[in-house]
């Protein structure tokens, strides 16, 4: 099998616009008929849905940020009746405030489509095992690829994150063909495989790894490690979950899922659109989503578009690999945590906001870090008071971004101030 | 009778202490006892000084977190089984010891043990009554 949905994936580029415009014009008339926040955000912005009448007028269209969709939370921008949605997905908190997706059941036969094809563009078939190994639950990693495996009909592993012996013990007795988790667990999984003395044991022949970026050196690693070919993959909560792109067999960047998906690289700046092969940041508008449309989302990632022609066959358009973020959003064990986070949770208890986040990734996993400020007042004479201290914080943390990070607690005023913008975030991993 | 103890909190990397006991002896501060209580990450530094609001004022200008502690302390006979006695009184009475530290003194070659619990009033009587006197800082010289 070489493609799941041939007639999108290898369509003209004439009949791919064609069907983008059709679909782009219906979505806009649906947000702004379902949706009174759309209404006022195309009103302030002076465009009406007759504006739009091919993907040509797509930059008539106002922006939507992060910001706009945690200030909608929860319903403001659901566009379906309540009784049409069948799930929601959501992304870890930030300053308190979620963001959280609905999907109609074609929304999600949808997704897991996108899933599919990524399945198969790495060489899967229903005759694979799919290991799945992302974490299950509002986190859209698994459910994602557990669907698009689903659809496909391989036999899935719904294993979540995790309980690292098991899943060799799966991968093993199961004949696990195809592992989809984060490009640091798949390294950490193939260290202890490796350890184990189990590499002949194993079936595996690909993987595909996305939710955090990862270098060409880390992919080569993995893929001499396991004996695999390792293929990224790409999405966001927002716009679906993983599968809004996906590698091919070249390895090259990531097809985008057009027929759903409209991407456009912006100067961040300015907003304009730039033309294909530029730097940019990367904006996707929905075209066949039902319960949660979205019209230009800045999704603050970094990257190039190419139309390039591809030894696979696909003609979607590639995404380049991620080269940068325009906010201090840090991917971290393929959790998003912003600073501001950090901050918030320290206020919240009482702390300095002088602190300093730390990254590195030490042995393929991510290493985090957080320097804290004891105040005086907080300080008394014993190492069990300060211990709990410490813990309380990471337990914090760890409700607020959903990971835990380190907490160092440091004498007051010992993390430098600067007379400029503070430095909070020291990422030293190579990326 | 209770003693003021200073208690510092200190970043486990080297000259930490350095700094600290520079910044004491240029106030002319001395220190009668020390001990340290740590964990792989941070420590805390105890210290028994001849001025201890001096010393506080002190650190606590220079930027450390620094509090002061009411510890007691008492006199031991410098023999085997001295301290032991002290501890059985303290435990028959269920009071627990979150730190202790001893040592002997310069002058009067006493030795002298310093406690830290929860409740000072409770604990000074219970020694008391079995005829262990806690001191005050004058005779730590």
């Amino acid at each position: 099998m070489q493609y799941f949905t041939p007639d999108m994936e290898c369509a003209s580029p004439e009949k791919m616009r064609a069907l983008q415009s059709e679909r782009l014009v219906k979505t806009v008339r649906h947000a702004y008929d379902s949706v009174p926040l759309y209404r006022e955000i195309m009103g302030k912005h002076g465009v009406a849905p007759d504006d739009i009448r091919s993907v040509d007028d797509l930059r008539k269209l106002p922006f939507l940020c992060k910001d706009d969709l945690r200030e909608a939370y929860p319903y403001k921008l659901l566009a379906v009746p309540r009784s049409e949605v069948v799930r929601i997905q959501s992304t870890s908190g930030t300053t308190g405030k979620r963001v959280v997706a609905f999907y109609t059941q074609s929304d999600i036969d949808k997704w897991d489509e996108c899933c599919a094809r990524a399945i198969v563009a790495a060489g899967g078939d229903k005759d694979d095992v799919v290991h799945v190994c992302y974490g299950y639950g509002l986190f859209t990693g698994g459910p994602g690829l557990n669907g698009g495996s689903h659809m496909l009909g391989s036999m899935t592993l719904p294993m979540s994150s995790g309980n690292t012996d098991r899943q060799i013990q799966f991968m093993c007795d199961l004949g696990s063909t195809i592992l989809c988790c984060t490009p640091s667990y798949a390294a950490y999984l193939a260290e202890s495989i490796i350890a184990k003395g189990m590499r002949d044991k194993i079936s595996l022949k690909a993987g595909i790894f996305g939710a955090e970026a990862w270098s060409e050196e880390m992919r080569r690693e993995i893929e001499s490690m396991l004996g695999i070919r390792a293929y990224d993959i790409y999405g966001l909560t927002e716009i679906t979950g993983p599968g809004v792109s996906f590698e091919c067999s070249e390895q090259t960047g990531m097809h985008v899922n057009e027929d759903y998906f409209i991407p456009e690289i912006i100067d961040p700046d300015t907003g304009e659109p730039l033309p294909e092969g530029s730097r940019g940041e990367l904006v996707f508008t929905t075209i066949a989503k039902e319960a949660f449309p979205l019209l230009r989302y800045r999704t603050r990632d970094i990257c190039v578009l190419s139309r390039k022609p591809c030894s696979c066959g696909r003609t979607l358009i590639k995404m380049s690999k991620l080269m940068g973020r325009t906010d201090d959003m840090l991917i971290i064990r393929g959790v998003n945590v912003f600073p501001s986070q950090i901050e918030t949770v320290l206020l919240q208890e009482g702390y300095s906001p002088n602190y300093l986040i730390v990254v590195d990734r030490i042995n393929h996993t991510d290493t985090f870090e957080i320097q804290v400020e004891l105040t005086p007042e907080m300080f008394s004479d014993t190492v069990k008071q300060i211990s709990r201290r410490e813990k309380n914080l990471v337990a914090a943390m760890r409700s607020m971004l959903g990971i835990s990070p380190k907490v160092s607690l440091v004498a007051p005023r010992a993390i430098a101030r600067s007379e400029g913008k503070a430095v909070r975030v020291i990422d030293k991993r190579k990326i | 009778m209770t003693i003021d103890q200073l208690s510092i909190f200190v970043e486990n990397k080297p000259g930490q202490l350095l700094e600290i006991t520079e910044m004491l002896g240029n106030a002319g501060i001395d220190l009668r006892a020390l001990s340290i209580g740590d964990t792989a990450e941070f420590g805390v530094l105890r210290l028994i000084v001849s001025d201890a609001s001096k010393a506080f004022a002190t650190l606590r200008d220079a930027g450390f977190a620094v509090s002061l502690t009411q510890v007691l302390a008492v006199s031991l006979t410098d023999t085997p089984g001295s301290l032991g006695r002290t501890l059985r009184v303290l435990a028959g009475a269920n009071i627990n010891i979150e730190y202790l530290y001893a040592f002997v003194t310069r002058k009067s070659g006493g030795a002298y043990a310093v406690f830290r619990v929860e409740n000072n009033d409770a604990a000074a009587a219970v020694l008391e009554k079995n005829g262990i006197a806690s001191v005050g800082l004058d005779e730590l010289v």
